[in-house]
């Protein structure tokens, strides 16, 4: 271990993020699956959401004042790290209900690992965001694991 | 769904072509503002890429949709690990496939490997699908 990353940084791993609730539309899963590419016409149709459409639902909105000079909004879940070059990152997805026009859905946000590997040509940061969807009964409708990996 | 899996199949392939304007609509959808996807300046200049970078997640969705293609209304994708190596470029060709390479025809549980490919055959997003065939 290089020992990169300080108490501090790692005292944010449990970390969570306010639950967001956003609405489906008919109309924002018709926009999504024709701005991919979608061919199949349950998704033209707004009548069911395609798979990675909770992208779409959950991708923070906020104040063009609030971007980086990159365009990019600034993940408030995440510490300062001392490496800050963003590397491919992984997805690990589950799909545990389709999701229609009409559903409300909250998703919370959780800060569940911060690691460090020694890579060929230096040290690398790890962290990984899971993400759950659930419905408004409470029942889970998505779960999504993301690891970046920072150097 | 026609012929029923086995192991080893290959699914039909498909080519995407994401011109500017399919890539700002994309972006759009997503409330994505990321320079590096419609700032040509800013792309190449400031950081050094050869054209305006194809959004990850659009390259995640192509793997979701050979499958679900595939799948039609015979099951559902149920998971999927996938990541994304290679940038693709925006008027790039690139080809997503998938084989399947586990299948229980007493569940229906199926899992196929997936992949985003360019035309020099680097693997752009590679990844792994799981899914249910109704029963």
């Amino acid at each position: 271990m290089t020992g990169l990353l300080s108490t501090e940084v790692l005292s944010h791993i449990g970390r969570q993020t306010d639950p967001q609730r956003e609405i489906v539309t008919r109309r924002d899963i018709r926009k999504y699956a024709v701005a991919t590419g979608s061919r199949l016409q349950k998704y033209l149709d707004g009548d069911v959401a395609p798979p990675l459409f909770h992208l779409h639902l959950f991708w923070d909105v906020v104040p063009l004042d609030t971007l980086s000079p990159d365009g990019v909004f600034t993940d408030h879940l995440l510490p300062k790290f001392p490496l800050e070059k963003a590397m491919a990152g992984g997805l690990d997805i589950q799909y545990h209900q389709p999701i229609k026009p009409g559903d409300w859905l909250t998703a919370t946000r959780t800060l569940s690992n911060i690691y460090e590997k020694a890579g060929r040509s230096g040290a690398l940061i790890f962290y990984e965001v899971m993400m759950e969807i659930r419905n408004d009964a409470g029942e889970l409708v998505v779960s999504e694991k993301t690891t970046r990996i920072l150097r | 769904m026609n012929p029923e899996p086995v192991i080893g199949m290959a699914l039909p392939e498909r080519h995407h072509h994401c011109d500017v304007v399919q890539q700002m609509l994309y972006n759009a959808s997503l409330w994505n503002g990321h320079r590096i996807h419609f700032d040509m300046p800013y792309a190449t200049e400031v950081e050094g890429y050869q054209g305006l970078v194809v959004a990850g997640p659009l390259l995640g969705d192509w793997l979701h949709q050979i499958v679900d293609e595939w799948l039609d209304d015979a099951g559902m994708i149920t998971g999927i690990e996938y990541s994304n190596r290679v940038a693709a470029f925006v008027g790039e060709t690139v080809t997503a496939g998938g084989t399947v390479t586990q299948y229980d025809p007493n569940s229906g549980a199926l899992t196929l490997e997936v992949f985003v490919k360019n035309d020099r055959d680097e693997v752009l997003a590679p990844g792994i699908i799981t899914a249910q065939l109704q029963r």
